[in-house]
């Protein structure tokens, strides 16, 4: 089947089947920073923005993405910019196969709250997984970006 | 305590931004499925579902006729020599038990038949279409049963150990031996106190975020090219070679960036399947294990049950340690012989202070299990929590404070370790460590259990830590340095970047050799037809070898460019000397640039401006690590909170001490999650319940409480700028801390392995 949608500010147009999952359309455009870390929708790392909000696309059908906005990665590189650079102050990068799914959500959660404590921040991301860093990291890195935007 | 003097450094010791820091964090693509082509055939393994089984038939005709199925192999179609797919340096101690595809499978998830396919859709298709008969045999499915059980793993004749090291598959024992120091019996009995213990630790997983995934082709020569999520390309190009029956000359093995390896990634698990495809075909293949396979299928911890018996004194102190370790190295033997060893050498010389005598024996076995592998820790985190726990136990004995039990019987720097293979701790904090340890966490005040009401309860545990720094007389590092056209550089090395930042901190210790940038090296690894060689990252070893490595080409590459100098000013070597940014004549001041020196060596130059440096070590100096846990208890539900997790690391003098912190909270939340939630069980037929991020829980970050990580120094001579390692031992403090806090709150022991609030509750039903 055809679906439209508008992907990174783009319109495009697919032909997908019936059972295709919008992970794997995604990558098909060109959009790699979407990841596969399970099959079971426990990980995060396949997140991006479906209407400004954060989705699984393991989760979804591609069909069902029809006619509306999905946002990567690859088109929030200026917004995650803002903050991505603590983050690799702290080293907490790692091996970065969990990055861009933490890095939507965590763009997601700033949106929705930009001033969040360490709870909520902890409670946001909860459902990205990260198996190098240890989780502090990242968060010491989130919050050195919040002291900075404060200062 | 006085910490030894080290000169100040310029790019070691400071916390650089990984190389590849931007890139990963942006979501470029880095990895084998991004940067691969998308037209390479989809390889899907069809999987027994019996623990052991012969393939008595297996017809693939009518799943071959699916529309874009390219072929189908099964056991009939395979090379039919032997080989290890463990990542060692030859002959490994591994034995060679297998077959790409063996007529008899031996755990439920072993390979049956390999489906090469134009996409996945059509491989899974023809997947179900495959039909198998099999004749299903009587499994090992408990390794407390395996030694001379009826039901051998591996009754093959050309099963083939490269090492003898004490293994007999008729027995289905894949190695043992007994090792000893002194006169245990004879001072356990003179002992005030003797303990004995046992402790059970599972095959936990590693659980990194990208599973395994290679993608092979032929390259412009017709040469295998491999594209692999790998910390071993060397090791992995000599595996293909054995399994394939190709010779080395015609593979090449590559890696791009790697989503996490804690190990996994030392086992050539995927990489054998599309190879033989490529080989087979011509064409370009592609596998990516599902989670379910990663689960199932991969190369997990040694399951290790260990038996302690410890005597002491009525003043604490530990006198003798006999030590038994019985491994579950599964079906197949990857790093069995070896990790075991690990548990005892890497566990007992923490007492190295009080123990006169120590004797270790150990078993390991084959199970229809999945085969365990290389999982960060490596034995040492199984050993040290039966050897951390039973001096808990004995600190609870005695009614005396764990740490200054410890503080009594702990190696202290200079010491000679009978227990390490008689090497001595040059380098030593762990007393310091603990110090530290003590005041940062407030031992004094929340050492004392207390009850918070409605149930809860809080209470504090501790453990200690070493490891290894290298395998000692093995691991070979290298590298490459060579002087790029601008007077920057170019470091090649064969060490596997796996997200631990080691292109990075490489690259500062040649940016502190060559007195430069580090923005002025440019890094490239790996891949077996450019790099010089390497083991691969494991063992902790890349820190401190190929560290070294790049020491020594440093030293090497100045030595060129002051002659390269030395020519263009008509003087003699010994007249010049490297300087920041170029070479000075010391007797006029006269100074040439590394500019205008690069470009010389591109103009009528003879001598070469790249330098190749190889180094190994003949000792392996452990790093210290003290971890202090404090967890809040329900003791109606068994549920265990981490409120704080602060530990003290010595890996010598860190090179990169935000990496190295990193390293330390991961390891620990890593650690967190084999003690509270990772559990590993199979059903009575041996299939594993444990297949998914459904059952597998690992930890989130609402799991792991506060981390606090510091570090103390100490100097290590034989390492670059003073570093040990720092990679493994961070991941073996928190099960021995935690299940003695567990112990303080409830009063009860666990001795296995994950504790989880069921048992708990269980524990403290009346």
């Amino acid at each position: 089947m055809e679906i439209k949608l508008k992907l990174n500010g783009r319109a495009v147009t697919g032909s997908v089947d019936a059972d295709t999952i919008l992970l794997d359309f995604l990558r098909q455009k060109g959009c790699l920073s979407v990841k596969r870390g399970c099959d079971t929708s426990n990980c995060g790392l396949c997140t991006v923005l479906m209407d400004g909000k954060p989705i699984l696309s393991c989760s979804m059908l591609a069909a069902r993405a029809d006619g509306h906005e999905i946002y990567t990665l690859e088109g929030l590189q200026e917004e995650a910019a803002e903050f991505t650079g603590f983050i690799a102050d702290q080293g907490a990068d790692q091996c970065g196969f969990c990055n861009p799914g933490f890095v939507m959500n965590t763009i997601a959660l700033l949106r929705e709250n930009p001033d969040p404590s360490d709870d909520e921040i902890r409670a946001f991301l909860a459902g990205n997984l990260c198996r190098c860093s240890g989780y502090e990291g990242q968060l010491r890195g989130i919050r050195t970006f919040l002291e900075s935007r404060r200062a | 305590m006085e910490q030894k003097k080290h000169r100040e450094y310029k790019a070691v010791n400071k916390s650089f931004r990984k190389k590849d820091s931007m890139q990963l964090l942006h979501g470029k693509p880095v990895y084998t499925a991004d940067v691969t082509p998308d037209d390479a055939l989809i390889v899907k393994i069809l999987r027994s579902p019996h623990a052991n089984a012969i393939v008595k038939s297996i017809k693939t005709d009518t799943a071959k006729k699916v529309p874009g199925v390219v072929d189908i192999y099964t056991w009939e179609d395979v090379p039919k020599n032997r080989f290890a797919i463990a990542g060692q340096t030859y002959p490994e101690m591994s034995p060679y038990d297998r077959l790409i595809l063996d007529r008899h499978v031996r755990f439920a998830g072993d390979a049956v038949a390999l489906i090469a396919a134009e996409d996945e859709k059509s491989a899974l298709k023809a997947m179900r279409m495959i039909k198998v008969e099999y004749e299903v045999l009587d499994a090992v499915l408990d390794f407390r049963t395996a030694l001379d059980n009826p039901a051998l793993v591996h009754p093959e004749d050309d099963w083939f150990p490269p090492v003898q090291v004490g293994g007999d598959p008729k027995r289905n024992l894949v190695a043992s031996d007994c090792e000893y120091h002194g006169d245990v019996d004879a001072i356990l009995e003179d002992c005030d106190i003797l303990l004995e213990r046992t402790y059970h630790t599972k095959a936990f997983n590693q659980t990194m975020m990208e599973t395994f995934t290679t993608y092979t082709s032929l390259d412009r020569y017709g040469r295998l090219h491999v594209i692999s999520s790998t910390q071993i390309v060397f090791h992995t190009r000599r595996i293909l070679s054995a399994a394939l029956g190709i010779p080395k000359s015609k593979i090449r093995v590559e890696k791009p960036r790697i989503g996490g390896g804690f190990g996994a990634k030392q086992t050539a698990v995927c990489e054998v399947y599309p190879a033989f495809v490529t080989i087979k075909t011509g064409r370009p293949a592609r596998i990516t294990y599902t989670r379910e396979e990663a689960q199932i299928a991969g190369s997990p911890r040694h399951e290790m049950e260990i038996t302690v018996r410890l005597g002491a004194m009525n003043d604490g102190k530990i006198r003798a340690v006999d030590f038994y370790t019985l491994s579950n190295t599964g079906a197949y033997g990857e790093h069995g012989p070896t990790t075991v060893g690990l548990s005892a050498h890497k566990s007992l010389p923490l007492y190295t202070g009080g123990l006169e005598a120590h004797r270790f024996k150990f078993d390991v076995v084959y199970t229809n299990h999945q085969a365990s592998g290389a999982y960060r820790g490596y034995g040492a985190t199984q050993g040290i929590f039966a050897m951390e726990s039973i001096v808990n136990e004995l600190a609870e004995h005695l009614n005396m404070d764990p740490t200054v039990l410890r503080d009594k019987n702990m190696l202290k720097e200079g010491m000679l370790m009978p227990a390490y293979y008689g090497q001595i701790a040059e380098a030593c904090a762990l007393d310091r460590c603990m110090q530290h340890c003590r005041e940062m966490f407030d031992w004094e005040h929340r050492y004392p259990v207390r009850d918070m009401g409605g149930g809860k309860v809080r209470a504090a545990g501790v453990a200690m830590a070493m490891q290894g720094s290298c395998i000692d007389f093995v691991d070979v590092g290298s590298a490459t340095i060579k002087l790029s056209d601008d007077g920057t550089y170019n470091l090649i090395i064969g060490a596997a970047d796996m997200g631990t930042g080691c292109d990075t901190i490489l690259a500062q210790m040649a940016a502190e050799c060559m007195d430069c940038d580090v923005d002025d090296i440019a890094v490239f690894g790996a891949d077996t037809d450019v790099s010089p060689y390497d083991s691969g990252s494991y063992a902790s070893s890349t820190t401190y070898i190929t560290g070294k490595a790049v020491e020594n080409a440093c030293t090497e590459l100045k030595k060129q460019i002051c002659a390269i100098a030395a020519g263009m000013m008509e003087g003699e070597e010994e007249d010049v000397e490297f300087v920041k940014g170029g070479v000075r004549h010391i007797g006029s001041g006269q100074f040439i640039s590394l500019q205008d020196i690069s470009y010389k060596v591109q103009l009528g130059n003879s001598i070469p401006a790249v330098a190749t440096a190889s180094h190994s070590s003949p000792v392996s100096p452990p790093p210290y690590m003290v971890g202090m846990v404090e967890i809040e208890l329900d003791k109606l539900t068994g549920q265990v909170e981490i409120l704080d997790y602060m530990a003290v690391v010595d890996c010598g003098i860190p090179i990169n001490p935000a990496l190295a912190r990193i390293q330390a909270e991961g390891g620990i939340v890593q650690g967190i999650g084999h003690t509270l939630f990772e559990n590993v069980t199979y059903d009575e037929k041996g299939k594993p319940m444990e297949s998914s991020f459904m059952q597998y829980k690992i930890p989130t970050r609402l799991d792991m409480g506060n981390l606090k990580v510091e570090f103390e120094h100490s100097y290590e001579p034989t390492g670059p700028f003073g570093a040990k390692s720092i990679g493994e031992i961070v991941i073996n403090t928190p099960a021995p801390a935690i299940a003695h806090a567990i112990q303080r709150a409830t009063g009860v022991w666990h001795r296995e392995l994950p504790i989880t609030p069921e048992m708990i509750a269980m524990s403290l039903v009346e």
